[in-house]
């Protein structure tokens, strides 16, 4: 795809405002995608053990860990100045609608499976984060790209 | 996201917008300033229904632990999103890469909003269906001779999942917020739909490794 860099027309191309602005912005993606990676291993772990006396120790570290990444990569995003705030907003809040509906059908398969109750705990916390990360991360991956007057 | 979509027109005329030739040599585009962007939704409303349809099905099909819906949900599903991801990093994203910049934002334009809604109605589809027709079929226990093939199988699905949501989604949803700019910035177009093409096509290769160890498990 490297014959496509100079079919760019002039102006169409240059670093604009907002490419300027990248530097300043604090690290949400890596903070926000390790709280994914903490949810998806934790579920992994406790998936694994399907069938017998799970060992829920370990998840739940990983668990409260990934909560305390996502709180911090909230706070960040929330102390950005200037911020596309309307279009984050907006996209964070479609993108939570959608992600409850995923989330949704997810938990509706444990309880119908009648998870055991320390189980479907653990797991409807990592699902209520995964419904709140994945739309932080999308709503932030567009908004930063966003001039702050956007709507 | 209703108030996103600004133009109805989209999805309805073909077409609509400049003619390109693909068998002509990609025009140039220089000192004409940016080339213009078609107007389109960046949710399909349209296609929410039929989204809606799908997961109402995979519902009833773990509700009612059919065998044959929970089979069918989890090969359709696994099978398109293989075939998409593949289709998209091999195949398209080269073609794209051929592409004058016009032809491309018109492709883009008309592709991406589908795609927003296609992946992750296809990964809840096969993920969901998939854990239940794994419980159904006693492969989840641990006890299970192959146990360690499903664990496995679980990480590479993780590995797509923090791929696919931690750059794919994201790369897809600004691109078209991109678009939707007065002027858009063409570099970051591009870098957004090289991390897209790359991405899908990374998971559509891990999705292989997935396959592979789901019919050794289904030919056991």
């Amino acid at each position: 795809m490297s014959a496509t860099v100079e079919m760019i027309p002039p102006g169409f191309g240059e670093p604009d405002a907002e490419d300027l602005h990248q530097a300043d912005l604090p690290p949400v993606m890596p903070f926000a995608t390790a709280t994914l990676i903490l949810i998806v291993a934790g579920g992994i772990l406790v998936a694994a053990q399907y069938g017998r006396p799970a060992k829920l120790l370990v998840p739940t570290i990983l668990l409260a860990v990934a909560a305390l990444l996502l709180v911090v990569s909230t706070v960040l995003v929330l102390r950005i100045r200037p911020f596309a705030r309307r279009v984050f907003f907006r996209v964070i809040g479609w993108g939570l609608v959608a992600y409850a509906v995923e989330a949704g059908i997810l938990e509706f398969v444990f309880v119908y499976d009648h998870t055991p109750t320390r189980l479907l705990v653990l797991f409807t916390a990592m699902l209520t984060l995964f419904a709140l990360d994945v739309p932080l991360m999308l709503a932030y991956s567009v908004a930063r790209w966003q001039p702050p007057n956007a709507s | 996201m209703t108030d996103i979509a600004i133009d109805p027109r989209i999805d309805t005329e073909p077409g609509r917008g400049q003619e390109i030739d693909p068998g002509a040599t990609p025009p140039s585009t220089g000192g004409h300033g940016p080339p213009p962007v078609p107007s389109f939704n960046i949710v399909p409303v349209r296609a929410l229904p039929v989204v809606a349809v799908v997961l109402i099905g995979l519902v009833v099909a773990i509700a009612s632990n059919n065998l044959w819906a929970l089979t069918f949900f989890h090969v359709a599903g696994g099978g398109l999103w293989t075939s998409l991801d593949l289709f998209l990093g091999l195949v398209l994203g080269p073609i794209m890469g051929s592409l004058s910049i016009p032809a491309r934002i018109e492709f883009t334009t008309r592709f991406m909003p589908k795609m927003l809604l296609i992946m992750p109605t296809l990964v809840t589809m096969t993920l969901g269906a998939g854990f239940q027709l794994a419980r159904h079929e006693g492969n989840l226990q641990t006890n299970y001779p192959h146990h360690g093939w499903i664990v496995a199988s679980m990480v590479i699905v993780g590995i797509m999942a923090v791929i696919a949501l931690g750059l794919l989604e994201p790369a897809n949803l600004a691109v078209l917020f991109e678009l939707k700019k007065p002027v858009p910035n063409g570099a970051r177009i591009q870098r957004l739909m090289k991390v897209f093409i790359y991405t899908a096509g990374i998971t559509g290769l891990l999705q292989i490794l997935t396959i592979l160890i789901m019919t050794f498990l289904a030919s056991r």
